[in-house]
């Protein structure tokens, strides 16, 4: 019950704090438009599905990757300790994979929309696709929130964030992408195999950094 | 010389030159296109698998260093994952040759190559983050956690992409990754897993060379930093 409340609290500091310092999170949703612009302008027209697809989930990965790795370096070393003080380990990066959770969803959400808006769409099948891209945000925030813990943690973290994340994200990514490239198809064929690899593979990293993060913050 | 310590090393010496005479000179079955190429399974296949080997080694110190905290299993950890970066570019490089000969280009996409390149992507994510950090404790603390996680991760990669492409060119892999030993041929098996032994033997061997050359010189580093 007491982790409940933890977790609880600390989630909605972060969403006050993310609030107060508007530049942050406008600074990312900026970050997505001009992105999807910058793509728009660059292709004349996309007449491919895959390629549609490919680039909605590659804008993603970098949105993505820019939002997480802000999470532990605006707070400083002092301010660290006093939450350790108050809350366990556990409780911290718990709430910091929920909070990037549901701003992934929201990067992702708007994503779609200004994609589908200048882009046009080749979705054919909406609630399997954002189911898909749903279980995907999990999946990243529970994986890139632990590679910005890792991160923090070093001297020249963003770009190291960037480096350590790329790789080990890769197999989320893939699987993503594949089963999300299904939705564009006409004739949607359900694939068991692929659903419990995209499962897997978004609880797998929260697992693990709940395991790893205790041996983590520690001085 | 303590033949009791160190006697095993005669062990990788023997099975490699074994490996290297007998590899190119018994009979192979004659296959169309890959024709006397198949040679190189003995030596291509042989250092993926010491590869993997040394990245379990580098596994298992590391979650031991998590347990215990001590500079040795961190410096085990490191130098194992080291030299398996090392066999993983031989092995990339060999395979680079063969599949020019064969498949027609160094580079295919394919779900095994794929998982090769990402697991040699993160090992030189390990090494960076490793230079990256100066204190010796936390270095060695960071780093076992981010191996841990990577080589989680990579596993399960590994497992499930196979399963998931249409196709593959390598032997037998949509059900069993990187086995192709199954269908070697009944002579070729006498050699091939003496050389793979061959190779994983001499992994140990660098990994016992590299850990004790670092601890010398952080010995001396003691005396006169």
């Amino acid at each position: 019950m007491r982790f409940v409340t933890e977790v609880w609290q600390l989630v909605r500091k972060e969403a006050v704090l993310e609030i107060r310092q508007k530049y942050a999170l406008n600074g990312i949703l900026l970050y997505v438009l001009s992105t999807v612009f910058v793509t728009y302008l660059a292709f004349d027209r996309i007449i491919q599905p895959s390629t549609w697809n490919a680039l909605f989930w590659i804008i993603m990965l970098f949105a993505a990757v820019n939002a997480v790795s802000k999470s532990f370096v605006q707070e400083s070393q002092g301010r660290h300790l006093y939450y350790f003080n108050l809350a366990s380990p556990l409780s911290i990066i718990t709430s910091k994979m929920i909070y990037n959770g549901l701003l992934m969803m929201m990067l992702g959400a708007l994503n779609l929309f200004i994609f589908v808006l200048l882009m046009d769409h080749f979705v054919q099948h909406w609630t399997y696709f954002i189911l898909n891209l749903m279980l995907g945000c999990v999946g990243l925030s529970g994986l890139l929130t632990m590679i910005a813990a890792i991160s923090a943690r070093t001297n020249n973290n963003f770009s190291l964030m960037a480096i350590l994340s790329f790789p080990i994200v890769l197999p989320l990514l893939l699987t993503l992408i594949r089963a999300s490239g299904a939705a564009l198809e006409t004739v949607w064929t359900p694939a068991p195999s692929l659903m419990l690899a995209i499962g897997l593979l978004s609880i797998l990293p929260a697992a693990l950094a709940l395991l790893l993060y205790p041996y983590l913050w520690q001085d | 010389m303590n033949w009791k310590k160190h006697g095993w090393k005669v062990l990788p010496i023997l099975l490699l030159i074994y490996a290297v005479v007998a590899g190119l000179t018994i009979r192979v079955p004659d296959l169309p296109i890959v024709e006397e190429s198949i040679r190189n399974l003995f030596y291509h296949v042989g250092m993926w698998f010491a590869m993997m080997v040394m990245f379990v080694i580098s596994f298992v110190y590391s979650l031991r260093h998590l347990r215990t905290f001590s500079r040795r299993d961190d410096i085990m950890a490191h130098e194992a994952a080291s030299v398996g970066l090392l066999f993983g570019l031989l092995g990339i490089f060999t395979g680079m040759i063969w599949a020019k000969n064969t498949w027609g280009a160094y580079w295919v996409k394919d779900p095994q190559l794929i998982g090769a390149a990402v697991s040699i992507l993160a090992y030189m994510a390990y090494f960076v983050l490793r230079s990256s950090l100066d204190e010796v404790h936390k270095r060695a603390r960071i780093a076992a956690v981010y191996n841990i996680f990577a080589f989680v991760m990579l596993v399960v990669f590994i497992g499930i992409l196979p399963r998931m492409a249409e196709s593959s060119l390598h032997p037998s892999s949509t059900n069993d990754p990187g086995m192709t030993v199954k269908e070697l041929d009944n002579t070729m098996r006498y050699v091939f897993y003496p050389a793979a032994l061959g190779w994983i033997l001499l992994g140990v061997w660098i990994i016992d060379l590299r850990v004790r050359w670092r601890k010398l010189r952080e010995s001396l580093d003691d005396v006169n930093p």
